[in-house]
């Protein structure tokens, strides 16, 4: 299909690269990095020039180019993970027992063993570099009735299963910050600036969290350790001094030298992966320039209209938006081809495209917000589906929708017509089952565990946008199914039974029943302790996650807003003035409604102080930096047009609202 | 190259400028003007209306019994407070109390840490620069006024006073609320944010607060809950803040900080920018089109940063650190002043923003006015005018350039003085003489800084050092209403002109056709 091959198109002819060349640094940094290693992990301050001759030679040696080919080996598998993973929409669990859900799933599993299993390679290659102690596995020593044997190394044995911790630890570490979300930087550097500007925050980052994970490791390794060591002893058929200590006692644990190799081989392991974290986050968010118009046919599909119109991959949206507000910001040229008319026909389709996308984007975060706010109203509980609440919410929302509809024609849907893709919109579309609303009583209804629904199902918050808003209230009634079909495998979750056949008939009553058992199952649940704190919600995390592609809607309103600026002097046709009302009042809807949503009890009016780690927790303050938008997208429209707003069609309520924007009062 | 001997002669004694109108400055009799402050906005802060200037803790301490905390509930209020030194200040001082290797060793720790400090500035001399620097921005106590600043789109402006409470008034309503904060210490900067009724950036000693002043509310004393706290550690004290034009950031810049940040203030993050040389930013200034920002730096050099990117480029200078500067409108010519020249450079960039690759600017500075010492003979004796400046600044239409003359406190001759320039940009940029801004005898002018729209011309508010702030317009029809847009574009909008009735007469005829 077509927006199969255009994604193909993108994916294969930038992303792709944009992730090997992120990975050849990562190789190219191996290097100087596993230098560093080398010097600090022989540090003798007492023999400065042996320690400094034991390094070059053992940099030179042939085990030491081993180990050089199997990092880069475990830094091209971690670089494919992190391609394989990364997200640009952060999935945001809402409950405790989603996060566990997450941490649970298959996929996730993958990786933590493949994490596992190069954590214990990277350790292996520690192991060797730092030699002495550490060199090998087994050793040959004599028995206490003098027969000569291979011994047990636990030396080598805490350390590689050091390793495999620390990686462990990595990899749920990254579920529970979401280390695969890839943000988008608002003030742009070179990407070498960049860089040169995390590189202290990773070292940093590295070392804390070496440090962190080193320390449970210990505690974990004191009360099992005798597991794994008796194991590697039956498998290879070593045996164990006694004339040693074993390791795994406070007197053996208390070695300061072990503590501190295990330290920097912890630093060492996290160094590498963040480094090549940090690389594949900066060349994949680089901008993107895509053409506005191309006079070939054959191009036209990477053409800034089409690929802000295509659905997928979310990747290839994000970053047309990013292109898309800073052409409207800083190149006039660029500007004055989306302004301009079709060559045969006079029709402005690059000005139509472009805005109409970005209304609809808009559309949808108001009705996600004002549907989240109706479920909230309700006392937290999911309203009933009656038909007549329905309309009261359509009659309340008519004001959403008068601005937009002109706009939101429905286009051809780009979907595959699988009963998972159907599910998926549904899902999507419909009011109580917003994607991102969490407050409804499943703790499924994560995007992360949406995902395992399908391949498509990676972007779905464009899912809905394609429709019309009355086909996506139409949702609800067909398929109240929500997300909970592949939650099933739980049978006691609280979530509403889901109901195989289309309940367009009768939905009132159905629902009602439906209702009915969920609160019987509820109160049920709500008397086993554990089971309400895995189901209680987190905090903060339902705003999170309904602001969690909110990126996207800043850019389509920075954008928005530049161009119908710059039209001011720039736009010859007129062809905005005939979308500027539509464009007024939907910024006007969305931020009555994000005023709204502020008001929430359960919303805090300031962002959280972040702190510096390697994840990426931006998508945290993504709602206060809509809300700044917003505002200022509007204050940048009133200032331009000034007075000449006045005349612009909108209804009363709106140009009452204008008028405060114009009078600086908002 | 205009130099200060064309200009008019300054007032006599006792004379105060009132405004221009019919391209001369009128003047009248300083006592009566200040019978006739009829105008809501001219204000008047003398020190003694305030209140003593913020006590520190312990002058405050003495008003309240003597507590005994334990040493531990000390040395972690001498932590916060004051960090290691703090702390281990606190350790050597209660030796009654810790073991006595505990006090000695801390006694030397300490010791040590002051021996490594003093060789620490004698290897970087500017470091001593730098903190003559801050005393002196934060010593200018003899002004009641702080910082002033007027809100870009509306008739409000914001001035912090000496006791650290900043006021905010506006002509249109009778709240004027003040804002005070547990962290609004020692007030360098304060800034509106374009495109926004709100916000206020005000750049403190430790960290920056963005207020958040609803237009609408009438309630004079806005919480502390009204303002985001940013702070990065090392980055302070803030001395400068320049907010860009569109809005979306600020940089915050401090002498004792060789990085320069990027706040998104929404989300509270940020990013540093540091290049080597300079040691600290001194001032910053973003030019009106958003595309530069000019930071200097103590040291002889300061640099131009271009904002779609990030990438700056250097200019050293031969004498001093750049003390001012200040934008065209267009954002196309920069003028700035060094510390011991007494002359104003310009520097042209005729780069299109937007095109990364050809941001390459211009080569030299070129001198376009000399401002060195000029006697005049007045009635009252003669008059030494001129010398090192203090700061410019531009009307927003590019017409009137007001430059802050410092003078000499100790010298009766050499007054403080504001000379204001007529500029035209074509068909060469030139600087014209227009006249001496002076207020009443015995006063300096300590800030300055033009209306963002003036409708009638430009209108200058001058903060004096007894604390009075006057506002002197200056009425002129623009001269730049065909101005030269980018690539033939259609003139930018503006607010209408309405001149008033007795203004027939226009400056400057348009040279270019």
């Amino acid at each position: 299909m077509f927006s199969v091959e255009q994604s193909c198109w993108f994916i294969r002819k930038v992303i792709c690269w944009r992730a090997a060349a992120s990975v050849a640094w990562a190789v190219l940094l191996l290097p100087p990095s596993i230098a560093v290693f080398v010097i600090i992990s022989r540090v003798s301050l007492l023999h400065p020039i042996q320690w400094i001759s034991e390094c070059v030679s053992l940099l030179t040696s042939a085990t030491a180019i081993f180990s050089f080919i199997l990092l880069c080996g475990v830094v091209l598998i971690v670089g494919f993970l992190n391609l394989e993973y990364y997200t640009v929409i952060p999935s945001i669990a809402c409950s405790k027992i989603a996060l566990l859900g997450q941490l649970l799933h298959p996929r996730q599993f993958v990786s933590s063993l493949v994490h596992c299993i190069l954590g214990v390679i990277v350790a292996w290659c520690c192991a060797v570099t730092i030699g002495g102690r550490y060199q090998t596995l087994g050793y040959p020593c004599t028995q206490a009735d003098g027969s000569p044997q291979l011994c047990l190394n636990e030396y080598q044995v805490i350390l590689l299963l050091a390793g495999a911790f620390v990686g462990y630890c990595h990899s749920v570490l990254g579920v529970i910050h979401n280390m695969n979300y890839v943000s988008f930087h608002t003030v742009q550097q070179y990407k070498y600036l960049r860089f040169k500007g995390s590189l202290p925050l990773v070292v940093k980052c590295s070392a804390i969290q070496a440090l962190y994970s080193v320390r449970n490791y210990l505690v974990v390794y004191f009360f099992l350790g005798y597991v794994p060591r008796t194991w590697i002893c039956k498998t290879l058929n070593l045996q164990l001094n006694s004339s040693l200590h074993p390791l795994d006692t406070i007197a053996g644990l208390l070695d300061f030298s072990l503590l501190y190799h295990l330290w920097i081989s912890g630093t060492f392991l996290l160094f590498t992966w963040y480094i090549t974290l940090l690389l594949f986050r900066i060349f994949v968010t680089e901008v993107y320039s895509f053409p506005v118009q191309s006079s070939f046919t054959e191009d036209v599909h990477q053409c800034l209209p089409k690929v802000l119109t295509g659905q997928q991959p979310a990747i290839l949206k994000f970053l047309a938006l990013h292109d898309l507000a800073l052409l409207s910001q800083h190149s006039p040229s660029r500007r004055s081809e989306v302004f301009s008319l079709s060559q045969p026909g006079g029709h402005p389709h690059n000005w139509n495209a472009i805005s109409q996308e970005c209304l609809s984007l808009l559309a949808d975060l108001t009705q996600r917000l004002v549907a989240h706010h109706d479920t909230v109203a309700t006392n937290g509980r999911a309203k009933s589906l009656s038909t007549g609440s329905d309309k009261k919410s359509l009659s309340s929302e008519s004001s959403v929708t008068s601005g937009t509809e002109d706009v939101m024609t429905p286009r051809p849907s780009v979907l595959i017509k699988t009963p998972a893709s159907v599910f998926l919109r549904s899902s999507v579309g419909s009011p109580l089952t917003v994607p991102f609303t969490p407050d409804l009583d499943s703790p499924f209804s994560s995007p992360a565990l949406r995902r395992l629904a399908g391949p498509v199902e990676q972007c779905s918050p464009w899912h809905g946008t394609v429709q019309s808003p009355h086909i996506m209230r139409r949702g609800p009634k067909l398929w109240s199914t929500s997300t909970d079909s592949q939650a099933n495998s739980l049978p006691s979750s609280p979530a509403p039974v889901p109901s195989p056949t289309p309940a367009a008939s009768k939905p009132s009553l159905l629902a009602q029943f439906l209702q009915n058992r969920k609160e019987q199952v509820k109160n049920f649940l709500a008397k086993r302790v554990l089971i309400m704190y895995l189901l209680n919600k987190l905090p903060e995390a339902s705003s999170q996650a309904l602001f969690a592609d909110t990126q996207s809607h800043i850019w389509a309103l920075e954008g928005l807003s530049y161009l119908v600026k710059a039209s001011f002097s720039e736009d010859q046709f007129g062809v905005v003035q005939t979308t500027l009302p539509s464009i007024l009042s939907s910024m006007l809807v969305l931020q009555e409604a994000v005023d709204r949503h502020f008001k929430l009890p359960h919303a805090s009016s300031k962002p959280v102080r972040s702190t510096s780690s390697m994840e990426d927790s931006s998508y945290k303050t993504l709602r206060f930096a809509l809300r700044a938008t917003l505002k200022t997208a509007i204050y940048r429209i009133t200032t331009t047009f000034g007075e000449h707003l006045n005349a612009v069609q909108m209804s009363a309520e709106h140009q009452k609202r204008l008028q405060q924007f114009l009078e600086y009062k908002e | 190259m205009c130099s200060l001997a064309l200009f008019p002669p300054p007032l006599p004694c006792g004379q105060a400028t009132l405004c221009e109108t019919n391209n001369e400055l009128l003047s009248r009799s300083a006592s009566e003007d200040c019978l006739k402050q009829s105008s809501p906005l001219s204000l008047y802060f003398p020190r003694e209306s305030l209140k003593p200037h913020s006590r520190t803790e312990s002058s405050s301490k003495a008003a309240f019994l003597d507590h005994c905390e334990t040493l531990w509930m000390r040395s972690a209020a001498a932590w916060r407070d004051a960090g290691l030194t703090g702390l281990l200040n606190e350790i050597a001082n209660s030796s009654a109390e810790v073991p006595k290797w505990l006090s000695v060793s801390s006694g030397c720790v300490l010791a040590l840490l002051q021996r490594i400090s003093s060789f620490h500035g004698s290897l970087f001399p500017h470091l001593t620069v730098r903190q003559m620097l801050i005393n002196y921005c934060f010593t200018r106590s003899d002004c009641a006024v702080r910082a002033f600043a007027w809100h870009p789109h509306t008739d409000k402006f914001a001035v912090a006073l000496l006791d650290d409470s900043i006021k905010i008034y506006n002509p249109k309503s009778a709240t004027a609320p003040t804002l005070k904060h547990r962290l609004q210490r020692s007030v360098a900067a304060v800034q509106w944010k374009p495109l926004c009724a709100s916000a206020l950036a005000v750049a403190c000693q430790n960290c920056l607060l963005v207020w958040h002043v609803d237009p609408c509310s009438l309630s004079t004393r806005p919480s502390s809950g009204c303002a985001q706290v940013l702070s990065h550690p090392g980055h302070s004290p803030v001395t400068s803040i320049a907010w860009s034009p569109s809005g979306s950031f600020l940089v915050s810049a401090s002498p004792m900080d060789t990085n320069m940040m990027v706040w998104d203030v929404a989300a509270e993050s940020c990013v540093p920018l540091q290049r080597v040389g300079g040691g600290g930013v001194t001032f910053l200034s973003w030019s009106p089109d958003g595309s530069h920002v000019l930071a200097s730096t103590p040291a002889a050099l300061f640099r131009v940063w271009e904002t779609r990117m990030w990438t700056c480029e250097r200019w050293p200078c031969l004498k001093g650190r750049c003390q001012s500067g200040c934008w065209s409108p267009d954002g196309s010519r920069l003028l700035f002043t060094v510390q011991g020249e007494t002359v104003i450079y310009a520097l042209t960039f005729t780069d299109t923003p937007g095109i990364p690759s050809n941001t390459k600017g211009p080569k030299a500075a070129a001198v376009v006015a000399d401002l060195s010492e000029t006697t005049f003979n007045t009635p009252g004796g003669d008059i030494v005018v001129g010398g090192e400046i203090q700061s410019l600044a531009w009307d927003p239409r590019g017409e009137r350039l007001a430059v802050l003359l410092k003078g000499d406190p100790q010298a009766r001759d050499r007054p403080a003085m504001i000379a204001v320039f007529k500029t035209r940009t074509s068909p060469i940029f030139e600087l014209l003489p227009c006249g001496f801004v002076q207020g009443e005898p015995g006063t300096e002018p300590r800030l300055m800084q033009f209306h963002p729209n003036f409708q009638h011309g430009a209108l200058l508010t001058v903060c004096w050092s007894n604390g009075r702030i006057t506002h002197v317009p200056f009425y002129f029809l623009s001269a730049g209403m065909a101005r030269h847009g980018l690539g033939g574009s259609p003139p930018q909008p503006r607010p209408e002109e309405r001149p008033a009735d007795y203004i027939n007469q226009t400056l400057y005829t348009e040279l270019t056709t």
